[in-house]
């Protein structure tokens, strides 16, 4: 339920439906993008960030949060392990089961490799089941991948490393088709079509959903599967650091029990990242869609190992996150919104930007209403945001759809006595998604050899903002990819002898930089979102 | 300004605390010096880790819900649910019939449903699933898998089953089996897929990434834009 002065602002809203019934607004040209997001867009705020000062991408600029973890220190003491002796032995470790991780193990299975899959939290408890609004894939008749190639390099500003694009988008049907065959149910009409919707900076219709449990749906199948085909997997338990061995390859893993805080040491021939996001560091004090586990552990380990990244400054925030009521602030409400009709609005009711325009320029205008024109509104906790005004898709669509292609949007505002069939949103920019990350080929392979990686730990596929649909493809696409290729590569490598020598040379060089005493361990596995570090004495136990 | 938040009694596996009004379960557990790690996943009520059993100081019936997703409310006694397993059969779906009768083969003990309902009144995302249930025992996979959709496979269906039955798991079988069989082919995706396989986009993507720059610039301002609201819209 509303506050009553928002109730007011409400009826402002509803007298203006009418008028925008038929009014559209034009979409930005190219310098009107630049500027706009010049101006208002958190990537452009120069002191949040900052220069790494060790390691392979030294000179580059990232956000504070990213560099101090990229930097830390590493959580184990080399003197006291001996990697040569480890707890399991296999082909392909894959670290990481979100929707990347579970397509990477399967493929890696198929090829007949022994894989062990680790994961922080449970087989599948990733960003992937909160992803709502769909998958794209060009398969309709007036589509092409070629289209579907151009959209997502100008979403991305044209930053986007083309050949991992072209691969993006050509495997994007077939991807499709695997899941269905694994029983993924995707929306179809009744003669078996794709039911398709558009999203911001889609030119055709290419999203596939699953009505807005999308992630879900394919991570509920894929977590299915991993059990079907009996793929060894431990839970609650992160990686800490990579072994290489003495030709500089990956040998392997030392993974960390969080409740029994042992250390497990893994031999792989490969190991595959696929740990995801980074929402959990709170980039400039954002809140998040992300899953609790979100903290560019992979990043760290990555890095630490020697391998490069990519457009490490730039993140998405995604124009719609929820501001009220307070219980689910920062949760994600679905692009899927704005793509069946549903309008921004400032509190005059005014629409002020095109809903469907890529997600880092509506993010933009959301912040230059509330910031600079003051036309935001505020909730009782003091969040300032926009309407996104719902019922217009009831009103645009007929009675029933919302109910039918948004019941997870539905039942989440529901709890709080708000109805979306009749009210609007409030809504304000939420830290959703890295654009960059680790640099991989086509093949998910980062410049170690037997290291690969896939998801949204990797970076390259999206450029400098990461399309509506593109992320779950990219899970598929490159999860799949990196499996296949890894289990290719455990069958025909020479083992050398494992070592944590890079990992000695990396605290060497964090005490010549002087930065050994001021930075955190890393990676920082889970959030603390207790009140005890401010205001308790703590004792370890 | 923000207002102040007014504090509430709780009581968390018997201690009292204060915390605000206005958290979750999950955040009041948090505020009360918890650190999780297990229990706590998506935070946004889509992967069913939170799932959470308590009830009220002086009211002993047990209640269910998602942590992250219910507000805490004074005289709330929470607990930490322990994890336990549920029966998952292992089957491969690639040789399978998408035969009715396959629900109460891979899963016999669904006949010993008694009706309770238990399973429908502890669903947090208020799903039916006692009739669900109903439908598998008749081999409705359509229906199932219809009812089920937006199950998040929390477990707490199969935790409260006096019977044992894991509810869950029957209707992803039931899912499963719909999008793999029961649905029909999407002639356009599989026309598509021969296409990219020939190679028929090859040359215009190949033709795409020479063109850098303004040029790429201009076709991506100057690309037609499909209505986004579609015309056979029902």
């Amino acid at each position: 339920m509303y506050p009553a002065y928002l109730e007011e602002s409400i009826h402002i809203v509803e007298d203006t439906r009418v008028r925008r019934l038929i009014e559209s607004i034009p979409r930005l040209n190219e310098l009107e993008k630049a500027d706009l997001l010049q101006q208002f867009h958190p990537d452009y705020i120069k002191s949040s960030m900052r220069r790494l000062l060790v390691g392979v991408n030294k000179g580059d600029a990232t956000p504070v949060e990213l560099a101090d973890l990229l930097e830390g220190n590493s959580r184990i003491d080399p003197e006291k392990i001996d990697p040569s002796r480890p707890d399991y032995n296999v082909d392909v470790l894959v670290i990481g089961c979100g929707g990347a991780g579970a397509s990477a193990a399967l493929l890696a299975h198929e090829q007949g490799a022994r894989v062990l899959v680790t994961t922080k939290l449970r087989l599948g408890d990733a960003n992937t089941v909160g992803a709502q609004a769909g998958t794209q894939a060009a398969d309709r008749p007036n589509d092409s991948p070629a289209i579907h190639y151009l959209d997502t390099m100008g979403g991305g500003h044209f930053d986007n490393i083309p050949e991992l694009v072209e691969v993006l988008v050509k495997d994007a049907p077939s991807a499709i088709r695997w899941l269905e065959k694994l029983g993924v149910n995707w929306d179809k009409d009744k003669d078996g079509s794709m039911h398709e919707l558009s999203g911001g900076g889609t030119s055709r219709r290419r999203l596939h959903s699953a009505r807005d449990y999308t992630g879900l749906e394919a991570m509920r199948v894929l977590r299915d599967e991993l059990k079907n085909k009996k793929i060894d997997y431990i839970e609650f338990v992160p990686a800490v650091e990579l072994i290489l061995d003495d030709r500089g390859q990956i040998a392997g893993a030392i993974l960390l029990n969080l409740e029994t805080e042992e250390l497990i040491i893994v031999r792989a021939r490969a190991v595959i990242l696929a740990t995801g996001g980074i929402g959990r560091l709170h980039i400039q004090g954002f809140p998040t869609t992300n899953h609790y586990g979100a903290t560019a552990d992979g990043l760290v380990l990555a890095y630490r190992a020697g391998a490069e990244l990519i457009f490490i400054d730039t993140m998405q925030y995604h124009p719609t996150g929820a501001i009220y009521p307070l219980q689910i602030l920062g949760q994600l409400v679905t692009e899927k919104v704005r793509t069946l009709g549903a309008q921004l609005t400032n509190l005059n009711g005014e629409q002020f930007v095109m809903p469907l325009e890529p997600r880092d320029v509506v993010a933009s205008a959301i912040i230059r209403e509330c910031r600079e024109r003051g036309l935001g509104l505020r909730t009782p906790h003091g969040e300032v945001g926009v309407w996104l005004d719902s019922p217009m898709i009831d009103i645009m669509r007929g009675e029933g759809t919302i109910a039918r292609e948004l019941p997870a949007m539905v039942r989440q505002y529901r709890r709080y006595n708000i109805d979306i069939t009749r009210e609007p949103i409030l809504v304000y920019p939420t830290l959703h998604y890295q654009n960059g990350g680790i640099k991989i080929d086509t093949e998910g392979a980062t410049n170690v050899p037997g290291l690969y990686a896939a998801g949204e730990c990797t970076g390259g596929v999206h450029g400098r903002n990461r399309l509506i649909g593109n992320s779950t493809l990219d899970l598929f696409v490159f999860g799949r990819r990196a499996g296949r290729a890894a289990a290719l590569y455990a069958r025909e490598v020479k083992r050398g002898s494992p070592t944590l020598e890079h990992v000695r040379r990396w605290q060497q060089e964090l005490e010549k930089a002087g930065l050994a005493r001021e930075r955190p361990l890393s990676p920082r596995l889970l959030p603390d979102y207790t009140r005890r570090g401010h205001s308790h004495a703590r004792q370890e136990i | 300004m923000a207002e102040q938040a007014r504090l509430i009694d709780i009581y968390i596996m018997g201690r009292h605390v204060q915390v605000p009004e206005g958290l979750t379960i999950l955040t009041a557990l948090e505020y009360s010096g918890y650190r999780l790690v297990r229990g706590c996943g998506c935070r946004a009520g889509f992967c069913g880790a939170c799932a959470t059993i308590y009830n009220f100081k002086n009211d002993p019936q047990l209640r269910h819900d998602l942590a992250c997703q219910k507000a805490v409310e004074p005289d709330m006694c929470l607990v930490q649910i322990p994890y336990f397993p549920a029966l998952k059969a292992i089957y491969n779906l690639e040789k399978m019939k998408a035969d009715g009768e396959k629900l109460k083969a891979l899963y016999p003990d669904i006949v010993k449903c008694f009706g309770c309902n238990t399973c429908t009144k502890t669903c947090p995302q208020e799903l039916e699933v006692m009739w669900f249930m109903t439908d598998a025992l008749r081999g409705d996979i359509r229906a199932v898998a219809d009812r089920s959709f937006d199950c998040l496979m929390c477990g707490l269906c199969a935790a409260r089953c006096p019977q044992g039955l894991a509810p869950y798991y029957v209707a992803l079988l039931a899912r499963r089996l719909y999008g793999r069989y029961l649905t029909p082919v999407s002639e356009h995706l599989e026309k598509r897929i021969k296409e990219v396989e020939s190679g028929r986009f090859d040359a215009e993507i190949k033709e795409l990434k020479k063109t850098g720059g303004q040029e790429l610039r201009r076709r991506y301002a100057e690309r037609d834009v499909e209505s986004a609201l579609e015309q056979s819209w029902e």
